[in-house]
């Protein structure tokens, strides 16, 4: 864990949904740190609550109810008002989306929409500037032929390309920050691994901190430094990464990780987790794990646990922290 | 054998709300009016009942015109004229379509292409003038205006419902369906029918002020009602005439503006709540 | 193509052919009908002595030949007159449209901001109200409150009636005064054209603005948006620079379906407003069942309709990146 303040603090964010159906929880309490340089990686089933987290944290959901702090050094987002959120966003913090194809504009080309990324933060640049300054952006996101891909449409470029240039508008001006939304799902594997090298090199020479969300631990492996765990809207385990994969605790975590097919272990089936995750807007009482998992006893039916601190890891579950109730601090 | 999915009924609809649910009331006091007023009509619509060119008051709430008629009463009785029409129009026009459309979209190929050719052709021309030709060919008239609505909108319904049909033809209840043996018509009455309404209906609501202008259009040019027949657009036409009894044009024209706006609010409403987008 | 045009000719020929009469009196007109000499070139150019089939080839030919017949009201071909008058409408209409569719896309991006806030609603109203008016009702309306009571517009009719009209180069007056100089009679001309323009375009705003506005909110839950958003971008740059871009390719689409709206408009505003182009031809036509004038607009307007809705198909081509370069 980096020594100093968190640059980025979420403390008992809750993001609640109205439906048809009643109110739906989507996240419900998460506490996070965010450290200068560091990776942090929030995992989890489509459901759980990690991309409304951290979509909540740049106001990004006109539609939810959010509640709680969400601190960027002393400045409170929840809350804030547009030009407060403005200037924080792609200038402070940056994110990058899952699909690459939908979060480009498919009318504009791919030097408008930079530019105009540019503009809203620096206006008094000229157009040559700008355009100078895109081609250099591409360059760092290793983009061959910058001069002339400016020009292009996003559909004439691979997906890969599409995702470069969005890590490339995310990091237009210098943030601290960098969320990725799942930003290799969409992707072929060796694509794959080449966004997460560039990704790695941007942070070593910008000293960028990295928010990646993602469901596949096997990405997490080789890109992280701490990993948080996500069910059903809460941290379940947080710890640094070796410890998540040599020591899992929570059950969730376990499971997940046998998901896992490995090389090293000779196994004919690939396991799944039964059942699905639970509903937001329909939450059972207590533990929401306890319905799927193979060590509940009543107790976790009847009261949620809380995160508790057992050696360098931080867990949720009544079980294993022997019912201790006592909470932690991040 | 797989049914086909039920539609969900959620208590009060929602689009019966605000101006809609003010739209529906209007047009049912429309109708009310268009029914009954032979009983209780104040006056005689198409006798002298007052000196000519009276302004509004009392008791010729909107006035006289130059043939000393009470234009309060002619227009309600207009109402007589134009809902009925309106009525057999979008009728005879959604039956006629859907037949046609269902047959195109349903059998495909040739079938479908001849027909929708034609329906291309018919549907290349504004849809105004056409009906002045054909009113013109037939002769001048409202029965005839009324065929030559028909004639021109029709094609609409049957674009419509092509569409409707070929989208759900292909879901797999259908194909389920004619697996096991389903006659065809019945196919389409029960389940792709059903499904098609929706867009129909939206149309066809919003379609009735459309008409009911066309028809007022129609009669002002002279090829539709004739005088002395207190029909809207005519009225107007004598209104035009009479240009400073701003009166004898003004009080058809609300008449059409409160039932065409009615009918559009309606379809309005009822184009949103179908229309269902996500929450989030 | 051409078989649509062809099938429009032969539409318009079926529609002819309706009368329960005799389709001789279409042709000459019931005035003509004592007369021999008239009745028999007619016979002969027509074919109404043969069969219907024939009299289709007949039309046909004469169609192809630029022929559509002899007006009996202006006793001139009918070709001519619509040459004559086509000008005036195309004026009224290209102003009407320019006109319609800059307020309606404005109000359309005020009506998808500030969605279901006082601004939308009134938008909602004022559209719908475009589209439940009759167009020959408000052009009175308009005609008695600014002209006759409050005298801020003039009257009916494209220039003042003691006026002359500029020498024609495009028809177009308010483009021919200002190539003659005259830069009163652009003035007048450009007041006219207010009242008529306003009452046409009026339909137009209405279409427009909910579909720029659906479309518009159809963007605002695309994935783009979010990232622009995310990105730091001002609301208003957002919309304008990019939800605006996709949101305005449905209504190129729909401008032909305007033209056809604007036509319907243009024949009975034209009438009320004196207007001496081709609806108020066709309207006078009407009246005096002047039956080779109806055919010669009926078919006019089809033509019309054909071609800008092939010139829709076109713009929509290239104004999208994904279309125009694959």
């Amino acid at each position: 864990m980096a020594g100093g303040a968190p640059i980025l603090s979420l403390r008992d964010l809750r993001v609640t949904f109205p439906t048809p159906a009643g109110p739906a929880r989507a996240v419900r309490g998460v506490d996070l740190d965010v450290f200068a340089g560091e990776s942090v990686a929030v995992v989890g089933e489509s459901g759980s609550g990690k991309s409304v987290t951290m979509l909540a944290t740049l106001g990004l959901l006109p539609q939810a109810q959010v509640s709680g702090s969400v601190k960027w050094g002393n400045t409170e987002l929840v809350g804030a008002n547009v030009d407060t959120l403005r200037s924080v966003r792609g200038r402070r913090i940056s994110m990058v989306f899952q699909d690459p194809m939908t979060s480009l504009n498919p009318v504009l080309t791919v030097g408008k929409q930079m530019t105009l990324v540019m503009k809203a933060h620096q206006p008094r640049l000229g157009k040559k500037e700008l355009r100078a300054k895109a081609v250099d952006l591409l360059h760092q996101v290793a983009i061959p032929q910058a001069g002339r891909r400016i020009d292009a449409y996003p559909h004439e470029l691979s997906g890969g390309m599409r995702q470069r240039v969005m890590i490339a508008m995310a990091i237009t001006n210098d943030p601290e920050v960098l969320i990725a939304d799942e930003p290799t799902t969409a992707l072929d594997v060796t694509v794959q691994a080449q966004i997460m090298e560039l990704l790695r090199n941007l942070r070593e020479e910008k000293n960028l901190a990295l928010v990646l969300i993602t469901h596949d631990l096997g990405v997490v492996a080789g890109n992280a430094d701490r990993v948080a765990v996500m069910y059903a809207g809460r941290v379940v385990e947080r710890a640094p990464v070796l410890d998540v994969f040599a020591r899992p605790q929570h059950p969730y975590t376990t499971a997940l990780l046998e998901c896992l097919p490995r090389l090293d272990l000779r196994k004919e089936v690939v396991n799944s987790i039964g059942g699905t995750p639970p509903n937001p807007a329909n939450l059972p009482s207590g533990c929401p794990f306890a319905p799927r998992c193979p060590r509940a006893v009543d107790l976790c039916s009847a009261q949620e646990p809380v995160l508790v601190r057992m050696g360098a890891t931080d867990v949720a579950c009544s079980v294993v922290s022997d019912g201790a109730t006592a909470g932690v601090s991040v | 054998m797989i049914a086909p999915p039920r539609r969900v009924r959620r208590g009060r609809p929602e689009w019966l709300r605000g101006p809609a649910l003010i739209g529906v009331i209007a047009i049912v006091v429309w109708v009310l009016i268009a029914l009954t007023i032979p009983l209780w009509t104040p006056y005689d619509p198409l006798a002298s009942v007052a000196p000519r060119l009276q302004d509004p008051g009392w008791p010729h709430l909107m006035g006289t015109d130059q043939l000393g008629r009470d234009v309060f009463t002619r227009t309600l009785w207009g109402s007589r004229t134009s809902l009925p029409v309106a009525f057999v129009v979008i009728l005879a026009s959604v039956i006629i379509g859907t037949v046609i459309g269902a047959v195109a979209g349903y059998r495909g190929g040739w079938v479908d292409a001849v027909l929708m050719r034609f329906v291309d052709m018919t549907m290349a021309f504004p849809p105004i003038l056409l009906a002045m030709a054909i009113t013109a060919s037939l002769g001048p008239g409202v029965r005839n205006a009324l065929i030559a609505m028909v004639l021109v909108w029709w094609p609409i319904y049957a674009r419509l419902l092509r569409a409707q049909v070929i989208a759900v033809k292909q879901r797999e209840y259908v194909e389920s369906a004619e697996a096991i043996g389903v006659k065809r018509f019945t196919i389409l009455r029960r389940y792709i029918l059903p499904m098609a309404y929706t867009p129909v209906l939206v149309n066809a609501t919003m379609d009735f002020g459309q008409v009911v202008l066309l028809t007022a259009s129609l009669s002002f040019i002279g090829l539709g009602a004739r005088p002395p027949s207190p029909e809207w657009g005519a009225m107007i036409t004598e209104g035009a005439t009479q240009f400073y009894s701003w009166w004898i044009a003004t009080a058809p024209g609300l008449a059409i503006v409160s039932v065409v706006l009615a009918f559009n609010y309606l379809g309005d409403a009822l184009r949103d709540s179908f229309d269902v987008k996500g929450v989030v | 193509m051409p078989f649509l045009l062809f099938g429009i000719a032969s539409i318009v020929f079926l529609v002819s052919r309706l009368t329960p009469g005799d389709p001789l009196i279409t042709i000459v007109g019931e005035r003509n009908l004592n007369n021999p000499e008239v009745v028999a070139a007619a016979k002969a150019k027509w074919g109404l002595d043969q069969s219907v089939l024939q009299q289709y080839f007949a039309y046909m030919k004469n169609l192809l030949q630029g022929n559509m017949g002899t007006s009996f009201t202006t006793r001139q071909p009918v070709v001519h007159d619509l040459w004559q008058r086509l000008p005036a409408t195309l004026e009224l209409t290209i102003y009407a449209l320019v006109g319609g569719v800059s307020i309606g896309v404005t109000l359309g991006v005020l009506a998808a901001r500030h969605r279901n806030k006082f601004i939308d609603h009134v938008a909602r109203f004022f559209a719908l109200l475009g589209s439940s008016l009759p167009a020959f009702w408000a052009g009175l309306l308009l005609l008695y409150a600014f002209y006759a009571r409050l005298r801020w517009l003039p009257g009916p009719g494209r220039i003042d009636p003691r006026g002359v009209a500029p020498d024609k180069v495009t028809g177009f007056y308010t483009v021919d005064s200002l190539l003659m100089g005259d830069l009163a009679l652009w003035k007048d001309s450009m007041m006219h054209l207010i009242l008529p323009a306003c009452v046409l375009g009026w339909g137009v705003v209405g279409i427009v603005s909910r579909l720029v506005r659906a479309s518009l909110l159809d963007e605002f839950s695309m994935d783009y948006v979010r990232v622009a958003r995310a990105m730091g971008l001002r609301e208003r740059t957002v919309v304008n620079s990019h939800a605006l871009r996709n949101a305005l390719l449905p209504t190129i689409t729909i401008v032909a379906f305007m033209f056809a709206f604007l036509l319907t408009g243009a024949v009975l505003t034209e009438t009320v407003f004196s207007w001496p182009g081709a609806g108020s031809y066709a309207v006078d036509a009407s009246r005096n069942l002047d039956y080779p004038a109806i055919i010669g607009v009926t078919l006019l307007g089809g033509t019309a309709f054909l071609f800008t809705n092939l010139f829709s198909d076109i713009a929509y081509a290239f104004a999208d990146p994904r279309i125009r370069l694959s």
